[in-house]
């Protein structure tokens, strides 16, 4: 596998991220950052954390304390806007298209181009059909096919796309093939590749490590709200990534250490 | 790494390639979206050519230029309320008080024209604003409180009763003398201004597509083919000149005292309404947010989407419709009384739900407000004239929205389990 020339300065970076409900400290001290032309993975079991640093970084669910910066410069991100206005996007697990619209009333739904009072479809599908081709989609026949007519594969790919019309800088993927069959799990991950040829910081949160070992460039593991352990994916093995996630080591082991 | 779907030429991807539909391919993936369960308006056109054949056989009466017009008017309220209701059960909701909302307009424009003297223009003002506030009080109820629509709208279609009792008077009943309002519903267009209708409506349908055809095919899109464009024209172009021709037939039973021909006004009121709601729901970005809420609301709400701002809007737009379809109800029966609107809003969902909107929600379109509401008006109208009691059309009437009802789940089942 080749990576993208990956430029090292980091696009989004948490340092110090703690976030606790109640009496549950979830997030403990959390550092993550991500490159831009980079596929970052974030794994770790249920309860370790992963989502609410994802819903923190979306703007969800800010976090109780912590340093976010994008680009260099310290922001806050408190509302699902604030993210989308810095250019990060979530592509949730439970997709979040509407069966009855088309390809292109889906991937402009909220924000689309308007020609006086009407809408501006052809400006629409145009743009649509660039960005699909950008990202090297051939599996949809039509962009005017209503949604309810696609695969499980190719709806995430219309829900990736959507992400990345309106130039995002990073994409992050809750589970993007935790419901998809073997042709269409490769489908999506050659996407998320493409993805990162295009320049994208992408994020990918996934149980299957054999997802994660095919497209990631990084491997975050959190375990029990820490931060324990960032490997190089060339570097490292599935049954070390898993002792990792199950805690069998511990991060005074890990290469983060080495780093610091 | 590369799948099959890959490895392939660096050609254009297939959704890029313009190239025209054949009639036979049009025709073809109808077929296919019938199948798959989205059979639109098929079953309702269907049903109206066999009622229309079936009370043409039982009663010759019924197919008389006399009672084509008639059924016009008849028509009218049941499409006109069909047409609000639209935008309501697009987002899977419902309005149960649409028909006593035209109630109480009717009644607030016949106590104020009638009994209190206001001109006209403020009388009917007075009545459609009755129906925008009663639109933003349900809305409110419903997308602010959160109180189920059914529920609602139930509660106000009996408080709705009341207020007629109180604006009109106990056993009142008050007559409409305003030649304006009694125009909407008994006067017809000149014949030679019926023709120019006629041309309005058809040739606008052709330049519409045309030059949509046209901008596609500019931009390097598929497009429909000139082919298809013809035949739907045509199609429009030949039932039209029927109907604008049978209607400028003298119908009268005594055409030497009262001459009586020309296309009933409302019938340009109704096209007038279809192309704007239509324009509304399908080239704006307000309308195709009523279909994503009606589809997905959690997709719409991530979308940035204002949930509660298009329920409130399509609430108002529903009931504002209820309250013009008051007007058009006062003016054909010449009078308001005590129970005005009270049965009409069943056969008003009726009519949407048999033209092919979904009860539940995110699927339907204007037009289905035409279609259904001749259907129903053509039972009505046909078992008038064969002399069935009023008990036996409501049945009938009722057993027709419970089979399109059924027909609506089916096809949704239908649609989930063969993905289209």
């Amino acid at each position: 596998m080749t990576a993208a020339p990956a430029t090292e300065a980091p696009i989004l970076a948490v340092t110090g991220v703690n976030k606790s409900f109640g009496p549950v400290d979830v997030l403990r001290g959390v550092d993550f950052a991500v490159l831009p032309g980079t596929v970052t993975a974030l794994v770790g079991d249920n309860g370790a954390g992963k989502s609410t640093l994802i819903k923190g970084l979306a703007g969800i669910q800010p976090f109780d304390s912590g340093v976010i910066t994008f680009e260099g410069k310290p922001v806050d991100i408190d509302s699902p806007r604030e993210a989308s206005d810095l250019g990060i996007e979530v592509v949730y697990q439970d997709l979040a298209l509407c069966d009855n619209l088309d390809i292109v009333q889906n991937m402009f739904l909220g924000r689309e181009l308007k020609h006086g009072p009407a809408l501006d479809e052809a400006d629409m599908e145009s743009r649509a059909g660039e960005t699909l081709k950008s990202l090297s989609v051939r599996t949809v026949k039509s962009l005017r096919q209503k949604v309810s007519s696609l695969s499980g594969g190719q709806r995430q790919t219309v829900a990736i796309a959507r992400a990345v019309l309106w130039n995002n800088k990073v994409v992050i993927l809750d589970e993007p093939t935790a419901a998809l069959g073997v042709a269409q799990t490769e489908q999506v991950l050659n996407l998320v590749k493409r993805l990162r040829d295009n320049g994208l910081a992408v994020v990918i949160i996934s149980h299957n490590l054999q997802d994660v070992f095919a497209v990631a460039d990084i491997i975050y593991v959190l375990y029990l709200g820490t931060m324990t352990a960032r490997l190089q994916t060339q570097d490292t093995t599935p049954g070390e990534v898993v002792e990792y996630i199950t805690g069998g080591k511990t991060a005074m082991a890990s290469p983060i250490v080495e780093e610091q | 790494m590369a799948t099959p779907t890959d490895i392939q030429t660096d050609s254009t991807p297939q959704y890029m390639q313009a190239r025209d539909s054949s009639l036979g391919e049009s025709w073809r993936s109808y077929l296919g979206k019938v199948r798959g369960g989205d059979m639109g308006s098929l079953p309702a056109i269907l049903g109206l050519i066999i009622l229309v054949v079936l009370f043409s056989l039982l009663r010759p009466t019924f197919f008389t230029p006399l009672n084509f017009a008639n059924f016009f008017s008849q028509a009218a309220l049941v499409i006109i309320l069909a047409m609000g209701l639209i935008f309501v059960l697009l987002l899977g909701e419902i309005d149960l008080s649409a028909g006593v909302t035209s109630g109480v307009s009717a009644a607030i424009l016949a106590v104020l024209m009638e009994k209190n003297g206001v001109a006209w223009p403020i009388a009917i003002g007075a009545a459609m604003l009755s129906g925008v506030l009663i639109g933003l009080f349900i809305g409110f109820l419903v997308a602010r409180i959160g109180i189920p629509s059914f529920v609602v709208t139930l509660a106000l279609f009996l408080a709705f009763q009341g207020l007629v009792l109180v604006i009109i008077g106990e056993g009142g009943n008050i007559r409409i003398t305003s030649p304006v309002v009694l125009a909407i519903q008994n006067s017809n267009l000149p014949p030679a201004l019926g023709w120019v209708f006629y041309a309005i409506v058809v040739g606008g349908y052709l330049l519409a597509s045309v030059s949509g055809r046209r901008q596609r095919i500019s931009r390097g899109f598929s497009a429909t083919s000139m082919s298809v464009i013809l035949v739907k024209t045509g199609a429009i172009a030949i039932i039209g000149f029927v109907i604008v021709w049978v209607l400028n037939l003298e119908r009268s039973v005594n055409p030497a005292k009262n001459p009586l021909s020309g296309v009933p006004i409302i019938v340009p009121i109704i096209a007038l309404l279809t192309v704007v709601f239509g324009f509304v729901l399908t080239r704006t970005s307000f309308g195709r947010h009523v279909y994503a809420v009606g589809g997905n609301v959690e997709a719409a709400r991530r979308a940035g989407i204002s949930i509660s701002r298009i329920r409130i809007a399509c609430f108002s737009i529903c009931s504002t419709t209820a309250a013009f379809a008051g007007i058009v109800y006062a003016s054909r029966a010449a009078s308001v009384d005590p129970n005005a609107g009270r049965f009409v809003v069943l056969s008003a969902v009726a009519a949407a739900v048999i033209g092919g909107t979904s009860l539940f929600g995110g699927r339907g379109r204007i037009h289905d407000a035409l279609i259904g509401g001749a259907v129903v008006a053509v039972i009505d109208n046909g078992m008038g004239l064969l002399g069935y009691p009023a008990g036996v059309k409501l049945m009938i009437t009722g057993a027709v929205l419970m089979l399109a009802a059924s027909a609506d789940a089916l096809s949704r089942k239908r649609s989930m389990s063969t993905g289209k």
